[in-house]
């Protein structure tokens, strides 16, 4: 191949992957660890995993990729690891908005400007669900119900995504509820199988195999538009035929947790820049539609500019939230 | 009998040559990262999860799970020849295993461990055969509160036991629950006892501080005991692998309760940890051998293995059927069923014939298959046990830094494995007992978590406790274990002075 054909491909490449320049002036010459700040089987660590996978199969750069399991207290471990590693640009950081939010709630030792952004590659969305056999058929009974009973409300973790929806749901709803936390979605979602919750936020893909199953159903999605159709989940519904929350007089138009990629602070704009092309590279590979589609996420890849203002935005309302019940840290 | 025209069907997708080979890899893979402490089942699967990516869903979880089975026995490996245990639920294996093979017996030790290891294995999966749609049901069952009752009841038959003063048993309990407080609290979400060291947020490994406590902790205790006669003069007997097995059958009480405490906890999931240690307590408290446990005693390894084995294998019941996993590896496991695109969950039994069935089979074979193996290899292991002190010893301290370094690449976790090793020593000098130490490291948390839980739940109300039959059998039953050593002794203390003494002691008993 001459020297034309190079520079013509890669005009090709930087068209196709918009922006940036797709041939970056940085390289990577050792082996690169990829840090998920979550246990091994979550969600966080399936993206590291499957991105790694999508790399080596399209053999996208030339060094070997390892993965590692960081995910000691809610992932406050991964994030402090890369905090650590300051100007090493050889460990990328999985993660979700926990790496903003963490920091407001509890005293770990990071905050989000520690790292350099990379890209969010995509939003889980949240969905508010009841066990199967539950009276309510919509969000607004289940509203009314929990306005005289005290409903119990699970979620993962404490003071993370889901107690913050909980609590923006008591708001909007005007009601109030008994937060549980447990360490994981899929352990939320077992507990409203035997009926010791009355509800959870779990994303889709948490309690995917349980609405197939027959034990529990979403009444409400919390988007600002239906879920795309894709196939049926259960004989007759598909996610796509969920209700947003709004149109069931739930008044929280969006809410979505963001899967994010981060660098250590202190690299070079050039080192950056190749992994931003890299996470470009692989949103482009058919493997990667097939990820997003069997853990029903929507594809979405945030960066730059646009990537700073949606933690700025979900920073402040975060804030906001956690100033009400009092759970910000000095 | 549907299940078993099913089984019959899975045993066709399971014996077929490729699928025999996987077996022998898995197994041997699993052995390898069973008997190197620090590496353990779930890294050993996750290492080899991408690898999987591309093959049938059945041949990668046969791939798998015979890499799991063969970890489970590797595990005991170490934890028999040199007291360190490569996975949490071998500790309890340690206890009369190492004695054993100090003895200058571990080729009888190590075939025990296996054979009884098999033995729960196979009743777990014959479990898992007949009442799959029972046991899913049963898990359901289970909330927070029931949780904690489990747990209370695996404190409950451990504590109280031992020939450790009471008070000892207490202070150990006590340090163990602080250690397991340490990091991230998952009810308030707040930085728990990290003293200002940042990395400790990830709170404390459990291989970080068994490694030192038992490994280095044992091995300061033999530098300065008997530093010059150490080498044992282990004889090297095949007959004796199968006289060691052929001898189980005599130990058919604690071999069946084991099993059943494993399944159990298997299902329930309180998960193979507890319950070998459960399994363990409850076997010195009932065995006629009781007071000899410690010094190795066969059923103080056969109670143990059991429960782990019965646990490991009827854990995966509850990750396939409801998506709760029983162990780590299990978690790990179904990480990669939703790559493979198969969602774990109720329909995976009447979507996915093949591929649970496959997998049920797989159990048999590949369970036979290791057993078969890791027999074979007895007598290369039991041969480490004839290498001198001087040579061993080093080697010991240096998996256990590699081991403890590996766990997440941390030089801290060095520190604290050595650590740990001096608190193992000083335990041991001042005769305080590990074991409730270790217990309430590995599910102190667990049980903290269930129990504030519990108490979110009924709005601090301790009556949860007892709200309905289940939770009130086992916290009952906890409370009977817990209190049954006391009143044995109020009761002989009674009988000596005067003959009729039973009804103080039921009062006494309320008071307490």
């Amino acid at each position: 191949m001459g020297r034309t054909s190079i520079f013509l491909l890669s005009a090709a490449a930087t068209m196709l992957a918009g922006t940036l320049p797709a041939l970056s002036a940085w390289q990577p010459q050792k082996p690169i660890e990829f840090v998920a700040t979550a246990g091994p089987g979550g969600g966080t660590d399936n993206l590291a995993r499957a991105v790694q996978n999508i790399i080596t199969k399209h053999k996208l750069i030339e060094q070997p990729i390892v993965v590692v399991n960081k995910g000691g207290g809610s992932g406050a471990e991964g994030y402090v690891y890369g905090k650590a590693s300051a100007g090493d640009p050889y460990k990328v950081i999985f993660g979700t908005s926990n790496a903003w939010q963490q920091p407001l709630v509890s005293k770990v030792a990071f905050n989000y400007t520690d790292l350099t952004p990379v890209a969010a590659m995509a939003q889980d969305e949240f969905l508010l669900w009841v066990k199967q056999d539950a009276p309510y058929k919509n969000a607004g009974d289940y509203l009314k119900a929990a306005a005289s009973g005290e409903f119990k409300m699970g979620g993962a973790q404490s003071k993370d995504t889901d107690e913050v929806l909980t609590r923006m749901i008591e708001k909007a709803g005007k009601v109030k509820l008994t937060y549980i936390p447990f360490k994981s979605g899929a352990e939320t979602a077992v507990q409203l199988a035997g009926g010791h919750l009355d509800s959870h936020v779990n994303n889709p893909s948490e309690s995917l195999g349980q609405w197939r199953g027959g034990t529990q159903r979403p009444l409400c999605v919390f988007s600002p538009k239906r879920l795309p159709q894709g196939a049926k989940v259960t004989a007759t519904e598909g996610w796509g035929d969920v209700p947003t929350c709004v149109e069931q007089g739930l008044d929280i138009k969006q809410y979505e947790q963001p899967r994010t990629v981060w660098l250590p602070g202190k690299v070079t704009p050039d080192q950056a820049a190749f992994y931003v092309d890299l996470m470009k590279k692989v949103q482009a590979t058919p493997e990667w539609k097939d990820y997003i589609e069997k853990t029903s996420q929507v594809d979405t890849f945030l960066t730059g500019a646009e990537f700073d203002k949606f933690i700025k935005e979900d920073l402040e309302h975060v804030k906001q939230v956690a100033g009400e019940q009092g759970w910000l840290v000095k | 009998m549907d299940n078993l025209g099913e089984l019959l069907h899975g045993f066709s997708i399971a014996v077929t040559v490729p699928h025999l080979v996987l077996m022998v890899v898995g197994v041997l893979l699993g052995i390898l990262v069973g008997v190197l402490p620090g590496l353990g089942a779930p890294n050993g699967v996750s290492l080899l999860l991408p690898l999987t990516f591309g093959m049938q869903p059945v041949s990668a979880i046969i791939l798998l799970s015979s890499m799991y089975w063969g970890a489970l026995f590797g595990g005991s490996v170490t934890s028999i020849l040199f007291n360190i245990p490569g996975e949490p639920s071998s500790v309890a294996t340690t206890f009369d295993g190492y004695p054993m093979a100090r003895d200058g017996r571990p080729t009888t030790a190590l075939a025990t461990a296996f054979g009884s290891a098999a033995f729960g294995a196979l009743v777990g999966v014959i479990l898992i055969t007949f009442l799959a749609s029972w046991v899913a049901q049963v898990a359901l069952a289970f909330g927070p509160a029931e949780y904690f009752a489990v747990y209370f009841l695996a404190f409950a038959s451990f504590v109280g036991m031992g020939g450790a003063a009471p008070i000892k048993t207490v202070v150990a309990l006590a340090i163990g629950f602080s250690i397991a407080a340490i990091g991230i609290d998952t009810v308030s979400g707040s930085v728990r006892l990290t003293m200002g060291v940042d990395e400790l947020v990830k709170g404390v490994s459990f291989v970080v501080a068994v490694m030192g406590l038992f490994g280095i902790g044992e091995l300061l205790v033999a530098v300065e005991e008997e530093f010059h006669a150490r080498a044992v003069s282990s004889k090297i007997d095949w007959r004796e692998v199968f006289r060691a097995v052929g001898r189980l059958p005599r130990h058919s009480v604690a071999l069946l309760r084991s099993a059943a405490i494993g399944c159990w906890m298997g299902i329930t999931p309180g998960g193979p940890t507890a319950a070998s240690f459960m399994s363990y307590g409850i076997a010195r408290r009932f065995s006629r051998r009781g007071r000899h446990f410690g010094t190795g005693e066969v059923e103080g390894i056969i109670s143990p293995e059991t429960a782990d084995h019965a646990a490991g294998t009827s854990a995966l019941l509850p990750m396939l059927s409801l998506g709760i996993p029983g162990s780590a590896t299990a978690a790990v496991m179904m990480g990669g069923l939703m790559i493979w695109g198969l969602n774990p969950g109720p329909m995976l039994f009447v979507d996915q014939k093949d591929f649970v069935w496959g997998l049920i089979a797989s159990m048999y074979v590949g369970n036979i298959v290791a057993v078969a193996l890791v027999l074979l290899t007895v007598p290369v292991f039991a041969a480490l046990m004839r290498i001198p002190f001087v040579v061993i010893a080093p080697l010991i301290v240096i998996i256990c830094v590699v081991g403890a370094y590996s766990v997440s690449n941390s030089y801290l976790d060095v520190v604290m494995m050595l650590g740990f090793g001096i608190v193992g020593y000083l335990f041991k000098k001042l005769f305080y007992p590990l074991a409730p130490l270790v217990l309430a490291i590995v599910i102190g948390d667990k049980a903290e978590d269930a129990f504030r839980q519990s108490m979110l739940m009924s709005k601090g109300s301790l009556g949860i406790f007892f709200a309905n039959k289940l939770v009130t059998c086992l916290i009952v039953a906890g409370i009977a274990l817990l209190l049954l050593p006391l009143v044995l002794q109020l009761a002989r203390l009674w009988r000596k002075p005067a003959a009729p003494a039973t009804a103080p002691t039921a009062q006494e008993k309320v008071i307490i």
